[in-house]
């Protein structure tokens, strides 16, 4: 895959972010964590209006944006922060554009911006990553 | 931890972790297909690896697992996140070496820094780092995450 600073790439990972999807990543992942699926425990013990999605669907969903684009196996890091909580009714769109390419040990390299925005365009998570590329 | 704990990377898991993720590539499922065949068999996605925690002996965010002893501190996540006032700050991963369906990790984990600042609206801000590294039989690194948890005094406005 032959990429060039300023290229970029964007897709919609999630519509409309219900329920049923959290419980999904809940079951899959291990994090059972009452914040993610309990209502009554989410707005008793975080004081939270509803349940929110893990940090770590939106991470991977992020993800998935990074490996339809760039490959399965490219990543070679993977970073980001939680900048915003995902909440029930939520549409995510994640966005990559490439900041740097380099060389090492003969092997090209692609840095990458990474954010993924809510329906407001709000960031939800931001990072970077870096990928083998050629 | 010092120890670790094995982790069995097992195709149905892998298949699970990538539908939740509304992921439908060949490459986490299919064993089969062209792309999967060019990897060397099936792949994980990149944040498989959270997936441990089923296997993670004092887990903490899985309060209702069958288990025989004391349940283990409550919010004690190796996700970085907890119960309560506890989220999850940040995540990285550095990939060295691909995992495949059918191997065995052992994974180890050691706290890293802690830290403080103050929120611009949830008071103090308690940020704590994990390092969680990942072995397969071979006994080569494949994965190495930090994971950041911050705990809030206040819930987080929105």
């Amino acid at each position: 895959m032959n990429l060039s600073v300023g290229d970029t790439h964007e897709a919609v990972v999630i519509e409309k972010v219900n329920r049923t999807h959290i419980v999904k990543y809940a079951g899959a992942s291990g994090d059972f964590n009452p914040l993610h699926h309990d209502d009554p425990a989410a707005q008793s013990l975080g004081g939270y209006p509803s349940v929110f999605a893990h940090g770590m669907l939106s991470m991977g969903l992020t993800g998935r944006m990074l490996t339809d684009w760039l490959g399965a196996a490219a990543l070679r890091k993977f970073g980001v922060r939680f900048t915003r909580q995902v909440w029930p009714g939520d549409t995510l769109t994640s966005k990559g554009e490439v900041t740097a390419v380099s060389e090492e040990n003969g092997q090209k390299l692609a840095t990458i911006k990474v954010v993924t925005v809510n329906q407001n365009g709000e960031a939800v998570v931001e990072g970077e990553a870096v990928a083998a590329i050629g | 931890m010092a120890d670790g704990f094995e982790f069995p990377v097992d195709r149905t898991a892998v298949m699970l972790f990538a539908r939740a993720l509304l992921d439908i590539r060949p490459e986490f499922s299919d064993p089969d297909a062209a792309e999967t065949k060019a990897l060397g068999g099936i792949v994980v996605p990149p944040t498989f690896v959270q997936s441990s925690a089923h296997w993670q002996p004092d887990y903490g965010l899985d309060l209702t697992r069958p288990r025989k002893g004391p349940p283990p501190v409550r919010g004690g996540g190796g996700g970085g996140g907890g119960v309560g006032r506890g989220l999850h700050a940040e995540q990285h991963y550095e990939y060295h070496h691909p995992i495949h369906t059918g191997d065995t990790l052992t994974v180890t984990s050691r706290p890293g820094e802690r830290w403080e600042r103050q929120g611009r609206r949830g008071g103090k801000l308690l940020f704590s780092e994990s390092i969680t590294e990942y072995r397969n039989q071979d006994g080569v690194l494949c994965v190495t995450a930090r994971s950041i948890g911050v705990q809030t005094e206040r819930a987080v406005d929105q």
